[in-house]
């Protein structure tokens, strides 16, 4: 019969972990950041391309969802136009508590080459963003680190009920 | 709000002209040249009034009133053979002849040849719908009251296409400000805030390169990140830049190649 010893106080040697809610709901968060499809243009190729094999999104928990109120996440990838304004902000209002917001691409963080009357000069005049990933379009290794940006940022926030929604006014 | 700037002449006012400069022109050419566009033209001058006809790059260009537009058009389908509408659009004349020429552009497949129907009418007349001729009229017709705000007589659905349904303004047009008037800078803010939220989100940044090198309401500088709002005219402290936390992750391990193995049998 094997014999060996057991550090019950190291991690692995119990199936009992010691830690505080904050850190739990915080490490269940960030690794299961379900996002919204949300590709407005050619971004969205990229930010398909992410999700597909290559790269790989299912591996950081980051797993495409058509719905916003089964996401916390949305990954903006493209040119927001005024017509589609109003819609970006109503899914933005269906997603659920919490939720963080991706702008990828410089048309959704400044308009981009877009300077006309039709598209909106960022997304961040309608919703409030967290991070904003530049590049036209971006590859998706660098999608990938804003995710990982994302998760390092969650991590961090106070998991408390009490943390305040955020709001653009 | 901003001072008012009129824009309705800035199509007679170009910016910049070269005294030398001749606009180059398309050569014209009599339409007797070419045989079939001759027996066309006898055709329709024998029922319409013809103001102009041409031929240029090799297509017979037509100039008729347009009021009798649907009726040309309807002789030049089923008598002429130009079965085929590849494209309409108006083209914005109102600051020189306070006029909107509308073509229409034929095709036609057994006679392998292309003409060009135009006609003009004023900024405040409309004109009647060839819909019922040619069904790629219908979305042609509203692009072009989209954009250039002809209106179209009995067309099936008169509604705007690429623009949103309250729209104001037509944006093809020569006096439309590339970056829109007032209406089109503020549309997102006005409809989902509403216009008292005007002060708070503020104007559109026009100038995309801009950034604030000391804006930390809106910028974090990726591994010089301090609080938001926080002052850093006096220099702002590092932080690394790492793909985990500092000692890691709760419950995830760092990739270790010394505790892993290699596969090197794929079969087993
Ligand atoms: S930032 Fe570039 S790649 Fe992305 S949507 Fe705009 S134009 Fe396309």
């Amino acid at each position: 019969m094997a014999q060996h010893q057991v550090n019950y106080l190291k991690d692995g040697g119990l199936p009992v972990a010691l830690t505080t809610i904050d850190k739990v709901v915080n490490w269940g968060r960030s690794n299961s950041l379900w996002a919204l499809t949300y590709g407005l243009a050619c971004c969205g190729i990229e930010m398909m391309a992410s999700g597909a094999s290559r790269y790989d999104f299912d591996r950081f928990g980051t797993i495409f969802r058509a719905s916003p109120r089964q996401a916390e996440l949305m990954i903006v990838a493209g040119t927001l136009t005024k017509k589609h304004a109003e819609f970006i902000r109503r899914l933005y209002d269906q997603m659920t508590e919490p939720k963080w917001v991706i702008s990828m691409g410089s048309c959704a963080n400044t308009g981009g080459m877009f300077n006309t009357y039709a598209t909106v000069q960022g997304v961040d005049r309608v919703i409030p963003v967290d991070l904003y990933l530049p590049g036209c379009a971006p590859r998706p290794e660098t999608l990938q680190y804003a995710v990982m940006l994302l998760q390092q940022k969650i991590r961090k926030e106070s998991a408390n009920k009490s943390q305040k929604p955020k709001r653009l006014m | 709000m901003r001072a008012y700037t009129p824009k309705d002449d800035v199509q007679k006012k170009p910016y910049y002209t070269d005294r030398y400069w001749v606009a180059p022109q398309v050569a014209k050419s009599d339409v007797s040249e070419d045989a079939v566009f001759a027996a066309d033209l006898e055709a329709i001058k024998a029922k319409f009034e013809v103001l102009d006809a041409y031929i240029q790059v090799e297509q017979m260009v037509v100039v008729i009133h347009a009021a009798d537009n649907f009726s040309v058009l309807e002789m030049l389908k089923n008598e002429l053979e130009y079965t085929q509408l590849s494209e309409l659009s108006a083209i914005d004349w109102l600051a020189q002849e306070g006029k909107f020429e509308i073509f229409y552009q034929m095709l036609s497949m057994s006679k392998r040849k292309r003409l060009r129907v135009k006609c003009k009418i004023g900024e405040k007349e409309s004109i009647q719908s060839v819909e019922k001729l040619f069904r790629s009229a219908d979305w042609s017709e509203r692009e072009m009251y989209d954009m250039f705000g002809v209106v179209i007589n009995n067309h099936p659905f008169m509604k705007r296409i690429l623009m949103p349904d309250d729209w104001e303004g037509f944006p093809l047009r020569k006096t439309y400000p590339l970056q829109g008037d007032e209406f089109a800078q503020w549309y997102e803010v006005d409809k989902i805030f509403g216009k008292e939220a005007r002060e708070i989100i503020g104007p559109e940044n026009r100038d995309p390169a801009r950034v604030d090198r000391y804006d930390t309401e809106r910028f974090a500088r990726l591994g010089h990140e301090v609080p938001r709002g926080a002052d850093i005219s006096q220099g702002e402290p590092d932080t690394p830049l790492v793909y985990q936390e500092e000692g890691g992750v709760f419950m995830i391990d760092k990739f270790d190649a010394e505790k892993s193995v290699v596969i090197s049998d794929r079969d087993r």
